[in-house]
Formats: structure tokens, C-alpha cells, sequence
């Protein structure tokens, strides 16, 4: 009964579960009583203290800066060399090597290697989070120009649409769903890496607060800048990403 | 002087296990301007084919296709067998875009009331019957005042009063404003209603087999009695076009 109540009203069913999963993680702090695992109420605080003191907020600036320059490049080379790839089976064939090799480094991997050969500067903080991501971003929308539609291309050339024309009203509107695919895998993919790249060689950044509060063991410090940084990429989602969606395919029936 | 000539001796498609299915074999057709033309033959045999090389969207064959030199670059029309409309565009912008630019689009508004669209004129494709979706499709062939229209049974799908009615629109604007028509259909009825010439084309390799002028002036082609005795003449003159239909 009162599952069937929830079903029928997904707001009220999501304040639940969210209420449900801090209620566990009360619970489970106050029976460890451990510094290990801090109650919500405490990082909570930490949360508010670091954004007073203005900490928080800044490094949090200077991740997004990061996230948002990488990935602007990653999406428009990825999505560029994807088309190109898509359209034409030689360039796919002679490149598809190098997908696979650049698919299956690790991050790590391309993270050391672009410290190691143009020093713990800001662009190869940069470059190392694009290679890793750009991968990714080319097979996605490779796949999806490969299943546009023959006969609306077709259509287009019968009535000699120009170029502008067929990208804009033919070719985009079918590749949109797996840009906005890129885009969020991209999102969550990017977020984790910069952490990682600001841990091995940044100064600021929320990476480099959270290997701060690792030396400290202060996991209170490390949670609040994890769902603080959690939080803005749900914003980012539901204010940025599904009104796009909505707008886009408000032709479905 | 001929619109469209076209000659081609062979037109292949690669099949499955690298055999050479031959779709096409020496035909010849000279189209003269302004020529209303019904291709018709077994569903299946290559018209479409046909109409795309003519369209300039397929250029691997063995042969020739000139249109008419007068124009540069003749403008075509052309109603494919399904609808091929933009789904996220609405109906208006689905003709609009195929305009030319700076064309105007005054006539348009026109059409779509005689094609008893204007309710609809806003909606995205997805929302219209499939006959809805093929007078559309129609209207975007006829907005862009084609040289050369092209249709593909486009009238296939429509109840028979609006397909009548489609037909007699056609007929008015092909005479107000002159162009060269290709009309396939496998329907022998509808192709004396509106041809000037009817060409009938074998089953696959295809060959134009023979070629009838439908001497029934514009004036009668809507009496169904003069259609029917001249397809039973048809029929009893000229047996080899019996087993294409």
C-alpha cells in the first residue's frame, strides 16, 4: 500500500530514498563511532566552515574551470573526428587502431606521461584529461553517424540542401542523442580524472584538497568536498542538461 | 529538343556473395519538355532505381543521363515511394527547407490549404497519418517549381476520393506551369488518367518494352469509361505488356 502510494508520486519517492540513505549512514555512524566514518551532521558542518572560509568555493571554482576547458575540447574533436570516421569508411579503418590503443590506456597512464614530459603545468593537467576522454567521445558519435538515415541524406541532396543546411536540419538532429550520451558519460568520466590529475600535480583544486585531508586521514574534509562537488554536477544535469532534452525531442510522440 | 535522355546500357548492384544482380539493361528513354511520362512495370523491377540515377543520387552505372541543357542545373522535384520527412521539423519547415533560398513562400500557405493541411501545418511529422505525411511530401515537390518533377506511386497510400483529387491538382498545376514528368506506378488505370505517354518496363533486368501515347484529350481524362475502353484496347492490341501488370 504504501509502496504503491510512493510509485505513483517519483518526487516523494526520491525524498524518501534519499532520507532512507542518510538515515543507514546515521545509523551505521553512530554504532562504528569511529572517526573513520563522520556522521552526516558533521560534514554537514565541515561543508558550511570550508564554504565560509571560502576554500571550498574556490577550489570547486578552480575544478570546474579545469572540467569545463576539457571538456569543450574533448566534445568538439571528439565530435569532428567522430563525423569524419563515421562518413568515411578508409579514414575509419586506417584510424581504428589507434582508437582501440588510445581506449584502452589507463588514465593513469596518460596522466603521468603528460606530467613527466611538459612538467606540472596547467595544460598538461589539461591534455592529459582530453586524451582520456576524447576516445570515448569519437566511438560514440561515430556509431551514431553511422546510422543516419540514407534516404532523409538523400532527400536533402535531390533538393541540393547545402552543407549548412544538411548538418544543421538533417545530420544534427540525428547525432544529438548520442552527443547528449557523450556528454554525460563525459561529465562523470572527466570529474573523476581531474581529481586524479590534480592529486599527482596541481596546487589547488578539489583533488588536491581531498589528497590534503588524505594525509590528515580527515575523512569528515574528504566526504564534504566529494558531495559538494557530487551536488554541482547533479545541478549542472538537471538545470543544463534535461531541459536540452526536452527542448530537443520535443518532436516524439 | 529532348528534357531527358538517357541511355543506360548496365546498372548493377553488388548482392550477396560478390554476384553482380543486374538491374538494368539497355534502355533508352528520350523525354521531350513539358512530357507527362507513367513508367509502369511489376513492383520490384528497378523504377526507383531509375529515378534516382535521373535525381543524380546514384552515379555508379554504365551509361548516360543528359538533362535538358537550357537549364544549368535543372531544379527536380521529387516525391519518393515513402514520405522521407523530416521528423523534427514541422510540416511548414519540412517544405520550407527545401526551397531554394529567398524563394517565396506565399504558395506554399496556398497548397497546404488545398491539400486540407492548414490544421496541421504546425505539427511534427509523427503526429500524421501516413496519407497526411505523403500529401506533404507532394507539396515540398511542387513548392520548389521543379523542371523535372519525379514521383514514385506517391499516390499509393490515399483513399481513392483524395487520391482523385491529388490527381486533378497535379494535372492543373503541371498545366499552368509546364514541366517534364516521370510518374511511375503500377496502376495501368491512374497512368492513362494523367499521361501524355506511357512506357512499359520489363521485371528485372529492366527494359523499356514498349511505349503507347495515350491519345484521350486532357478534357476527357476524367471520364472512368473512356480510362477503362482504352486499357481494354490496350490490353487486346498489345499482349506483351499483359504479364507486366
Amino acid at each position: 500500500m504504501a509502496v504503491s502510494a510512493l510509485y505513483d508520486r517519483p518526487r516523494l519517492a526520491s525524498l524518501v530514498s534519499s532520507a532512507l540513505f542518510l538515515l543507514v549512514w546515521q545509523l551505521l555512524a553512530s554504532y562504528l563511532d569511529s572517526s573513520t566514518l563522520p556522521a552526516p551532521l558533521a560534514v554537514a558542518r565541515v561543508i558550511w566552515l570550508e564554504t565560509l572560509s571560502g576554500q571550498l568555493p574556490y577550489h570547486l571554482g578552480v575544478t570546474l574551470l579545469r572540467l569545463a576547458f576539457s571538456f569543450s575540447i574533448a566534445m568538439l574533436l571528439g565530435c569532428a573526428i567522430g563525423i569524419a570516421m563515421g562518413r568515411n569508411e578508409k579514414l575509419n579503418h586506417f584510424f581504428d587502431n589507434w582508437l582501440v590503443i588510445f581506449l584502452n590506456i589507463p588514465a593513469l597512464v596518460t596522466i603521468i606521461l603528460c606530467y613527466v614530459w611538459f612538467g606540472l603545468v596547467e595544460y598538461a593537467a589539461i591534455l592529459a584529461v582530453v586524451v582520456n576522454k576524447l576516445p570515448n567521445v569519437i566511438v560514440t558519435i561515430r556509431e551514431g553517424t553511422r546510422t543516419l538515415d540514407r534516404d532523409l541524406l538523400e532527400m536533402a541532396k535531390s533538393y541540393h540542401f547545402s552543407k549548412r543546411k544538411t548538418f544543421l536540419h538533417v545530420i544534427w538532429p540525428q547525432l544529438y542523442p548520442f552527443v547528449m550520451g557523450a556528454t554525460r558519460t563525459g561529465l562523470a568520466l572527466i570529474w573523476k580524472i581531474i581529481l586524479v590529475v590534480e592529486l599527482l600535480g596541481r596546487s589547488d583544486g578539489v583533488g588536491y584538497q581531498l589528497h590534503l585531508f588524505f594525509q590528515l586521514f580527515d575523512v569528515a574534509g574528504i566526504l564534504a568536498y566529494s558531495i559538494a562537488f557530487v551536488c554541482v554536477i547533479q545541478i549542472i544535469e538537471f538545470s543544463i542538461l534535461k531541459p536540452l532534452d526536452k527542448k530537443a525531442l520535443r518532436w516524439r510522440r | 529538343m529532348s528534357a531527358i535522355q538517357i541511355n543506360i546500357a548496365n546498372k548493377s548492384f553488388l548482392g550477396d556473395s560478390r554476384v553482380h544482380n543486374q538491374t538494368i539493361a539497355n534502355l533508352q528513354l528520350s523525354l521531350a519538355e513539358h512530357e507527362f511520362i507513367c513508367l509502369v512495370g511489376p513492383s520490384g523491377c528497378g523504377k526507383s532505381t531509375l529515378l534516382n540515377i535521373i535525381a543524380g543520387l546514384d552515379s555508379d552505372f554504365e551509361g548516360e543521363v543528359t538533362l535538358s541543357q537550357r537549364h544549368q542545373k535543372p531544379s527536380i522535384g521529387y516525391v519518393f515511394q515513402n514520405p522521407r520527412l523530416l521528423p523534427w521539423r514541422t510540416v511548414r519547415e519540412n517544405i520550407l527547407l527545401a526551397l531554394p533560398e529567398g524563394y517565396p513562400s506565399e504558395p506554399i500557405d496556398v497548397m497546404l490549404e488545398t491539400m486540407q493541411l492548414t490544421d496541421v501545418k504546425n505539427d511534427y511529422p509523427e503526429r500524421l497519418s501516413l496519407g497526411m505525411s505523403r500529401r506533404v511530401s507532394i507539396i515540398r515537390a511542387f513548392a520548389v517549381n521543379p523542371d523535372i518533377l519525379l514521383m514514385d506511386e506517391p499516390f499509393v497510400s490515399l483513399d481513392p476520393p483524395t487520391a482523385r483529387q491529388v490527381r486533378q491538382w497535379l494535372i492543373s498545376l503541371w498545366q499552368q506551369r509546364p514541366h517534364t514528368v516521370l510518374f511511375v506506378t503500377h496502376d495501368l488505370r491512374e497512368a492513362i488518367a494523367l499521361a501524355d505517354r506511357l512506357i512499359f518496363l520489363s521485371k528485372s533486368p529492366m527494359t523499356a518494352v514498349s511505349e503507347i501515347i495515350v491519345p484521350i484529350p486532357r478534357s476527357e481524362r476524367d471520364d472512368e469509361k473512356a480510362i477503362e475502353a482504352f486499357r481494354q484496347s490496350l490490353l487486346e492490341n498489345h499482349p506483351e505488356i499483359r504479364s507486366l501488370l
